[in-house]
């Protein structure tokens, strides 16, 4: 199980965009540049001007994976070992995202292959973005 | 008083800053460390100042200098990245009220102030000077080096400690809370342990360059004999154990790719340096090792873990900001010393530099070949993290006293220890220093 999640000023259209089952990633409209994880400024132009909240497709690639064996969050701790990926989105492939790969099969991750979006409830009820096997590496 | 963090201008962070403007009119002439141990036992001689007092001290007592000619300090005020007092323990106040005190409770025990050394040093009546080098003594190095040249201090400590607490090493604080805030949240919900991202790195690695993880094994053995050969290393002091290639190949995972032998063991241990300028040094007990260059790696990767390709192209360019820096070029370096911790990234700082003319992809290769403190070609002869525990100084220890031949059983024999290179902690993010035998190479 998922720690739960408050949200925080800087990050709260991603958690409520995620409680809609929506992936919305913050883009400078100045840069044409998405950042991830979100910052107060544009780590680009520094600006916080043209800063906004940009829906994703939800498709993406695994960069690649470790199996976590001997995780440091209690809560987690119970579902060892499990997959944790790398996702690029399909936008930018230089913006990554985590997933534990559900319905993915402990360490027989096929790197490369295509992901598709999904939604997860973690332990206060807070939607999170995880990513399931779509295609072939 | 107030302690500052050192300006990001003392750090040399960017490729085409030429020579060093102080090359080889710094030295290090002082060494000492503190007792290590596995976990702090609650009591007042071993607390964290203790054992930096001890530290600080034996550096002084090396370099033969009196205590009120030092005029600077440097260190780290945080000593941690993952053993935090517990919410709602009572502090220890036995332990606090043993020392001169500052404002912070847990001065001197869970994190350490420039007052706090300085209010328990009454013997360093001439500091003028104190800054701090956060992250880890290779930051306190670099930045020590350039106030010397800079003039803003002329005999100068340099200290870095680090503490340990009961209990296991990241599993408290936030990583035990039912819920998190929304921005750790985007890291941490997935549970990756601090070594997941280096792991990712060199899964790639691997798969990029047709590597696997078993060719690791010979540099972990390599560090630990040479770890078990430092006598102020946790691993030599406690548990003179030698990591076999069957050892590690057999070890259990923490995240695969990465077992628990590419993991350095947290500790309690505290180590200084006296540094000074290259015309005081000529006058004092110790053979001065003399400071020709050191660069910055500013990197950071786009998101949250660095690529294989950003890790390469920042590990290149700290190699070439170093040699530049230090006026010099690779095959000038007799050994290297670059950081370890954890071990499967110590390829990428080498590739960078190009030690002994190792490409990107060929140093698992390397490391099958002789790498011993008796060879040709030494790899890590400190033994690094891996050899004597979670320090991130052994590495610039084993520099200074090989260049002046004090390395005990840990000699370099197989070279002429002229020019050692040291530094880290991260590819994407780190501090390096060349040290030289001669002011003048």
């Amino acid at each position: 199980m998922k720690q739960g999640v408050i949200p925080d000023d800087l990050t709260r259209p991603f958690w409520e965009a995620a409680n809609e089952e929506r992936l919305v990633i913050q883009n400078c409209r100045d840069c044409d540049r998405l950042q991830h994880p979100p910052a107060p400024v544009c780590g680009k132009c520094g600006s916080d001007a043209a800063l906004e909240w940009k829906q994703m497709s939800g498709r993406g690639r695994i960069y690649h994976y470790g199996v976590v064996h001997d995780c440091p969050i209690r809560l987690l701790q119970d579902d060892q070992p499990f997959n944790c990926a790398v996702i690029n989105l399909d936008e930018d492939p230089g913006i990554q995202m985590y997933s534990h790969l559900p319905g993915t099969p402990v360490d027989e991750v096929p790197v490369g292959a295509a992901v598709e979006l999904v939604f997860e409830t973690a332990a206060n009820g807070q939607k999170v973005p995880e990513w399931r096997v779509v295609g072939d590496s | 008083m107030s302690t500052e963090n050192a300006p990001q201008s003392m750090y040399r962070s960017r490729e085409g800053l030429g020579v060093w403007e102080h090359r080889g009119k710094v030295a290090a002439v002082g060494i000492g460390h503190g007792p290590t141990s596995r976990r702090w036992d609650g009591e007042a001689d071993t607390s964290l100042g203790a054992i930096s007092l001890i530290a600080l001290r034996r550096a002084i007592e090396d370099a033969g200098v009196n205590p009120e000619d030092i005029d600077g300090l440097v260190m780290d005020e945080r000593t941690t990245t993952g053993a935090f007092w517990p919410r709602g323990q009572e502090l220890p106040w036995d332990v606090i009220n043993a020392y001169n005190t500052t404002d912070a409770p847990l001065d001197g025990i869970t994190q350490l102030s420039a007052e706090w050394i300085l209010k328990n040093m009454p013997e360093l009546t001439g500091n003028k000077f104190t800054i701090y080098g956060p992250g880890c003594m290779s930051n306190a190095i670099v930045v020590a080096a350039q106030a010397i040249g800079d003039g803003l201090a002329h005999t100068c400590l340099v200290l870095k400690a680090w503490h340990n607490l009961p209990g296991r090493y990241y599993q408290s604080g936030p990583n035990a809370d039912d819920a998190i805030p929304g921005t750790p949240a985007l890291r941490s919900l997935w549970g990756a342990p601090a070594c997941y991202g280096t792991a990712i790195q060199f899964a790639e690695y691997c798969r990029k360059y047709g590597k696997n993880h078993d060719m690791m094994a010979p540099f972990i053995s390599n560090s630990r004999r040479n770890g078990l050969k430092f006598p102020e290393g946790y691993w030599a002091q406690h548990r003179p154990e030698e990591i076999t290639p069957e050892d590690y190949k057999a070890a259990r995972w923490i995240a695969k790719p990465a077992n628990l032998f590419d993991n350095d063991i947290p500790i309690m241990c505290s180590a200084a340096y006296l540094f000074t300028t290259a015309e005081r040094a000529r006058h004092l007990k110790q053979k001065p090792v003399y400071i020709l260059g050191h660069a910055s790696s500013r990197g950071q990767g786009r998101s949250f873990v660095p690529t294989l390709d950003e890790v390469e192209a920042e590990c290149a360019s700290s190699g070439r900001k170093l040699l530049e820096a230090a006026g010099i070029t690779v095959d000038d370096v007799s050994f290297e010393n670059l950081y370890d911790g954890f071990p499967q990234f110590h390829q990428f700082h080498m590739e960078g530099i190009r030690y002994r003319g190792v490409q990107p992809g060929e140093a698992l290769d390397f490391y099958q070949t002789d790498i011993s403190i008796s060879g040709p070609n030494p790899v890590s002869p400190s033994g690094g993290n891996i050899g004597s525990g979670r320090s991130r100084f052994w590495m610039h220890t084993d520099c200074i006293q090989q260049i002046q031949r004090r390395a005990g059983e840990r000699q370099v024999t197989g070279v002429e220890p002229v020019i050692g290179v040291s530094g880290g902690p991260m590819p994407t993010g780190g501090n390096f220093t060349c040290w030289s035998a001669t002011p003048d190479y």
